[in-house]
């Protein structure tokens, strides 16, 4: 291949792009809107895995103990709390230090707290991580059965249903990045047809002309690419705008939402979306050009 | 040049448009096809440059079997082959400098060789002057000899020209006459398909009349009428 058909190939393509300049806007438009919602979705499935993950990774069951065990007692109860499937951390907590935390959560209003030192209505407990979320309810279940146990907290139900919306967000996530992407696919397909459409006379003189198969698809292959690219680009840009301003405003008006904000993160996704735009574009232009060019 | 041997060729609806041909055409040659509206005529040329395949017999060019060809090598086939169409089939963005340069570049030539054999072109056909004009400003003879320009700017061993003069004025059209005259005698094959009886009947050339398929007259000096 010299120089020249190199220079035909984007020439053509750019021509191209530009004389179907409303075919070609409508095209990059189309590679926006689907990488657009596609992008968001990814955003939104990241954002939900971040923030589940980070509600998971809290949740911890609290024992709470009957007072008047001896020290033996409570060293027996922490072996036996160690063999229950599931656990991972045991920390025992005096009703003291019970006491302190709670004045600490109180902040400014620990006042209100004040003389409960001399009685403290608190009782011991043991703080208990699993290694898995999903073993919370029933490493739960077996703690309740312990010697000594006065009542077990882990926030029943709210996690059994955080974790049932974990599950269906994961699912209902990954189907729609599926569907968006093969719809996306399919609008290319059919608009990279369209084009090559509006051209098949041209296409008949290039192939009365002699032209290979490889020259007539060529062009066209290009001009997919560079629409794709250029829609992969501009939703790609719109994102990482539209998302460092929602990080802006969250991080002011939901301070305790902790977002995706890790810059490799971002960049893998925007770089996703640049190379599925490009990726979207060439698929859809070898689709048409596959069924509509036969010498 | 062009081998025909035994031809038929039966479209899948069931038209049978050649039955039984056999057909040499030298080297050099200029050769009219006449005959009335399907008698065959275009679907011959089509066979000639692989538009269409037989259905049986043998159709030879330049010494290859073009049914039994590879696909890859159609390309091949066809750049040494000009074509000429009564519409033109000129591509409308395309100035008429470009329209020829095309028939260059797709089969890869480099800018320098564009450069310097498509204005000997136009100036042959008599278009140095138009082009930068694209095809819709230019008159039917205009346009024509762009499509001549565009099918001989390669050098082709055989010229093949469908109905040329089909769109254009009597005196456009012995001008076009001319210019293929020009071109044969530089030793192009031509081989025309034509309605056009005052053409064919003065310049007494080779003359095959096609009547439903069938090759009812070959004749060199012939003339038009094609009853039998």
């Amino acid at each position: 291949m010299n120089v020249n058909t190199l220079k035909y190939y984007f020439r053509e393509s750019t021509r191209s792009v530009l004389r179907n300049s409303w075919l070609s806007v409508a095209s990059v438009g189309t590679i926006i809107i689907s990488l657009l919602i596609l992008g968001s979705s990814l955003l939104l499935v990241l954002n939900v895995r971040h923030i589940v993950s980070t509600v998971e990774s809290s949740l911890e069951i609290t024992v709470f103990l009957e007072d008047g065990l001896d020290e033996e007692a409570l060293k027996r109860m922490e072996e036996e709390i160690k063999f229950v499937p599931g656990v991972a951390r045991v920390e025992f907590v005096t009703k003291e230090q019970a006491l302190e935390d709670l004045k600490e959560s109180f902040g400014d209003k620990a006042d209100i707290l004040s003389g409960l030192e001399k009685d403290n209505p608190l009782p011991n407990s043991f703080r208990i991580k699993t290694s898995e979320a999903e073993m919370v309810p029933r490493a739960a279940r077996q703690l309740e059965k312990l010697e000594g146990v006065e009542q077990v907290r882990y926030g029943q139900g709210v996690v059994e249903k955080l974790l049932s919306l974990t599950h269906w967000v994961r699912i209902w996530g990954s189907l729609t990045l599926v569907v968006l992407g093969a719809a996306a696919v399919f609008l290319i397909a059919t608009t990279i047809r369209m084009s090559v459409f509006a051209r098949r006379r041209e296409i008949g003189i290039m192939k009365m002309l002699g032209a290979t198969n490889f020259f007539v698809r060529m062009p066209f292959m290009l001009e997919g690419m560079m629409l794709g690219l250029a829609g992969g680009l501009v939703a790609a840009l719109i994102i990482y705008f539209g998302y460092l301003s929602l990080l802006n405003k969250v991080a002011v008006t939901l301070p305790f939402i902790q977002l995706v904000n890790d810059p490799q993160t971002l960049y893998r996704v925007l770089g996703g979306l640049l190379g599925l735009g490009f990726g979207i574009g060439a698929v859809g232009s070898a689709i048409s050009l596959h069924r509509f060019l036969r010498v | 040049m062009i081998q025909l041997y035994n031809v038929s060729k039966i479209y899948p609806n069931g038209v049978k448009a050649l039955n039984d041909v056999t057909l040499h055409i030298k080297k050099g040659e200029f050769v009219f096809l006449v005959g009335p509206s399907g008698a065959g005529k275009s679907t011959l040329t089509k066979l000639i440059c692989r538009e269409e395949l037989p259905s049986r017999g043998q159709v030879l060019v330049n010494g290859r079997n073009v049914a039994r060809m590879k696909n890859r090598d159609v390309p091949h086939l066809r750049r040494k082959i000009g074509m000429v169409f009564q519409d033109f089939r000129l591509i409308p963005n395309k100035t008429v400098y470009e329209n020829v340069a095309f028939a260059l570049e797709v089969t890869g030539a480099s800018s320098k060789e564009i450069k310097k054999v498509v204005p000997t072109v136009l100036r042959m056909v008599g278009l140095e002057k138009k082009a930068g004009m694209l095809p819709a400003h230019l008159s039917g003879g205009e346009q024509q000899r762009t499509s001549v320009a565009r099918a001989i700017v390669n050098n082709p061993v055989l010229l093949l020209a469908d109905e040329p003069t089909g769109n254009l004025d009597p005196e456009t059209s012995w001008e076009l006459m001319k210019l293929f005259l020009d071109i044969n005698r530089r030793g192009t094959t031509i081989v025309m398909a034509t309605h056009a009886w005052d053409i064919v009947d003065s310049m007494k050339k080779r003359v095959v009349a096609l009547s439903n398929g069938c090759i009812i007259r070959d004749e060199e000096g012939g003339v038009y009428g094609y009853e039998c």
